[in-house]
């Protein structure tokens, strides 16, 4: 499945700001609850279980996720703007895939 | 059929009844039962976890959840804790659990000084009507708690 992240953040803040930054990405988020209806067997779970982001190389804001977060998972956080950069995102799912993302944000 | 369905609480066990009669198999056949029981005392174990101990003081939380919920599938949940979000004094975690989920962790969100905020959103999943717990971890080792009650009119485990 094509993997599509999506950010929303300001191009540009005033230093000591803080703003919201809204993400989304596509992923089924499979729980591990369903069952294939045909065989009856469980279907594996499979979801994204951690989300990093980083503004100018430090951790900002991270969270953990477990089967209960919906499909497509949207996420919305808060940064403080210190200087001009870029908030770079990451998803990381069960299999160890890698989803990044990053925003260009100038601090005046 | 499925208009009557919505009008009043709906049970698990006529969920599945329905689902027998193919009313709603499409949506149903999914769920487990069992998996999804209530489940409190595994919820208290998980945040007692995350406490280590502490008695979680209540207030500073605001949870941010509908009353009633559709669809089960993907509830809008926002919380925000309040803190000045210093160096010295902020809030490290933000826990949410749901008590009758087949698994009470939903999610948590790791804020650092730099958050300027601690507030965050997203979407969950639930299993059925049942209270959203937050558990708060402050920079000073304090553990904040709140709860809130969600209807949930179809479950949204099977997916």
């Amino acid at each position: 499945m094509a993997v599509k992240a999506r950010v929303k953040a300001p191009k540009k803040a005033k230093a000591g700001e803080i703003f919201q930054v809204k993400t989304l990405i596509s992923h089924k988020m499979e729980s591990g609850q369903r069952k294939n209806k045909k065989t009856g067997k469980k279907i594996p779970r499979m979801i994204i279980n951690k989300f990093v982001c980083s503004y100018n190389g430090n951790e900002v804001f991270s969270s953990d996720w477990a089967p209960a977060v919906s499909a497509n998972p949207y996420l919305s956080f808060y940064i403080k703007a210190v200087k001009s950069g870029s908030l770079d995102m990451s998803w990381t799912d069960d299999a160890g895939k890698v989803v990044k993302k990053s925003a260009k944000i100038t601090v005046t | 059929m499925v208009r009557k369905i919505e009008m009043q609480p709906v049970h698990r066990r006529d969920v599945l009844k329905f689902a027998g009669a193919g009313a709603v198999a499409g949506l149903t056949l999914t769920l487990l039962p069992g998996l999804a029981k209530a489940d409190v005392a595994k919820t208290a174990a998980a945040i007692k976890k995350v406490t280590s101990g502490k008695t979680p003081k209540s207030g500073k939380i605001t949870l941010e959840l509908p009353q009633i919920a559709e669809n089960g599938n993907t509830v809008p949940i926002g919380i925000s804790v309040e803190s000045a979000m210093t160096d010295s004094d902020y809030v490290k975690a933000v826990h949410i659990f749901a008590e009758k989920n087949p698994n009470p962790e939903v999610a948590v969100f790791r804020f650092t000084p730099g958050s300027g905020k601690a507030s965050a959103s997203t979407r969950m999943r639930m299993a059925k009507t049942q209270n959203i717990i937050a558990v708060a971890e402050l920079s000073d080792g304090a553990v904040y708690m709140s709860k809130t009650e969600v209807k949930v009119t179809i479950g949204g485990c099977g997916g």
